[in-house]
């Protein structure tokens, strides 16, 4: 009876938690139409990357949180570590891909408009220019092998800008604030731009929200 | 030394040393000349993009009475668009990447003796260089050979009778094996490839993946390969890579399968 008692509260907290909409997580709503960062970024990628993709990983997310919060109830500490790669990655793939959509905008909208403020000064402590910042950016995503994502972020120890690669969907914690996130996987670029990511990576400046970044900044401070 | 025995022998066993943590440290085996690789025999070596044994796609290829004019290529299941950039482009870019690496491994290491000190740094950026390109070269050759068009008689799982026991000895059937390996390879996380490969020691077969283009080296020997990179599915399939697999178990070569399992091939023609 006693068993009973100590068990239950947990089975009746699961079952509300996990068939809960509340903590579920959602794909977020684009805040533009898939076409209107052409050409930089064809229409059929924005949908696909987004409708497709980024909703596998939001699905995947929500599916692995269900079988964590499984091997929690369980005290199962084995299938917990066993899951943490699936979390790892499907976590990583949506908060990733939400940074990047707002990390980028519509030339209409200020899409590729130079940064200003703290943050304009700050890049040109640390490199010089925002061209050559931009050049230090396509060199770490040209030099990634393999899936990956290149970003511009703050050192929260030392306050200073870095440019740093993430390989697969890897998510920037600890000490990096993300600012800046440039997807390099070959589902970003692959049916306009086919092998010649060179291209990509220079045509995507066109569309870099400099907005959101400042507001990162400025965040993180 | 003959360009494909350079690539399938020396090449693998040189990424193992450089890549297996258990192995000498870095710095000393590039240093090391008793070492049984010679990176100054990899620089000499201009490695060349193989020619593929099948077309690209149906239209450019001429008719043939023995064969016919739809059984030479790779479509319905990769499309000639694929295949054409698979191969003319980032095939041949890991070869132009990896002569180049090559070439500037060596002078790394003749810059090192003359200093008669390692610059670490530049080391572990050849290396990777090395490594990748080096891995992108060999698993892309083995690809093209372990795939056949759908209609030939290597394209069938018959052509390798004693693979097919030893797949069904391990896995209960040829299904059971087909839904280990498609698992395997949809579980990926990133870029990467899925092999079948053969334990040279214990002879046993097993199902591995390996991520970006890290070559199968040390005791597996690998039998045939799927190429799970987005470049391979992406232009027909989209995200969708269920797909994809599924349809790639049409066109394996199970006639270069079995001979990789027999270790007939010695080192593989280019």
């Amino acid at each position: 009876m006693s068993l009973f008692r100590i068990a239950r509260p947990t089975i009746a907290r699961r079952s509300l938690l996990t068939p809960s909409v509340r903590y579920k997580h959602t794909l977020p709503n684009l805040p533009y139409d898939y076409a209107a960062l052409e050409p930089a970024i064809s229409g059929k990628i924005m949908e696909l990357h987004h409708s497709k993709h980024h909703q596998t990983y939001v699905n995947s997310l929500n599916d692995a949180e269900e079988k964590y919060a499984d091997a929690v109830s369980a005290n199962d500490v084995q299938r917990q570590i066993a899951l943490q790669p699936l979390l790892k990655f499907h976590g990583g793939g949506h908060i990733n891909h939400t940074l990047f959509w707002e990390n980028l905008a519509p030339k209409s909208s200020g899409g590729g408009e130079p940064p200003s403020g703290k943050l304009a000064g700050a890049i040109t402590v640390t490199y010089g220019s925002v061209e050559n910042l931009k050049k230090n950016m396509n060199v770490s995503l040209a030099g990634i092998q393999g899936s990956g994502w290149s970003w511009l972020v703050k050192d929260k120890d030392t306050g200073a800008l870095q440019v740093i690669a993430m390989p697969n969907q890897d998510p920037v914690v600890g000490k990096y604030v993300p600012l800046l996130g440039i997807d390099a996987w070959e589902h970003a670029y692959y049916l306009q731009y086919q092998n010649r990511k060179a291209e990509y990576f220079s045509a995507v400046w066109d569309v870099v929200n400099w907005k959101a970044a400042e507001a990162r900044y400025r965040a993180a401070a | 030394m003959q360009l494909s025995a350079l690539l399938f022998t020396q090449l693998p066993q040189y990424l193992l040393n450089l890549t297996n943590p258990s192995a000498t440290p870095l710095s000393a085996s590039i240093t090391n000349p008793s070492l049984p690789i010679l990176p100054e025999d990899m620089a000499e070596t201009r490695f060349t993009l193989p020619a593929l044994p099948y077309a690209y796609d149906v239209s450019s290829i001429s008719f043939d009475f023995n064969v016919g004019p739809f059984e030479r290529a790779l479509e319905p299941y990769i499309s000639g668009q694929i295949m054409r950039i698979h191969h003319s482009k980032h095939h041949q870019a890991y070869v132009n990447n990896l002569n180049a690496a090559a070439a500037n491994h060596v002078r790394a290491l003749q810059e090192n003796d003359l200093h008669a000190q390692i610059n670490l740094q530049q080391a572990m950026y050849c290396t990777s260089r090395f490594k990748f390109n080096g891995g992108g070269h060999i698993n892309h050759s083995l690809f093209w050979a372990n795939l056949t068009p759908a209609n030939t008689s290597q394209a069938k799982p018959e052509s390798a009778p004693k693979l097919a026991e030893a797949i069904s000895a391990k896995y209960g059937s040829y299904s059971g094996f087909k839904d280990e390996f498609t698992g395997a390879l949809l579980g990926l996380q990133g870029s990467g490839w899925g092999w079948l490969v053969k334990n040279k020691k214990t002879e046993q077969l097993g199902i591995v993946t390996t991520k970006d283009q890290d070559p199968v080296v040390g005791d597996l020997a690998p039998i045939f390969g799927i190429d799970m990179w987005e470049h391979a599915y992406y232009l027909q399939y989209f995200n969708d890579k269920t797909s994809y697999v599924d349809g790639i178990w049409n066109i394996i070569n199970w006639d270069t399968a079995e001979g990789r399992y027999l270790d007939r091939c010695g080192t593989l023609k280019l």
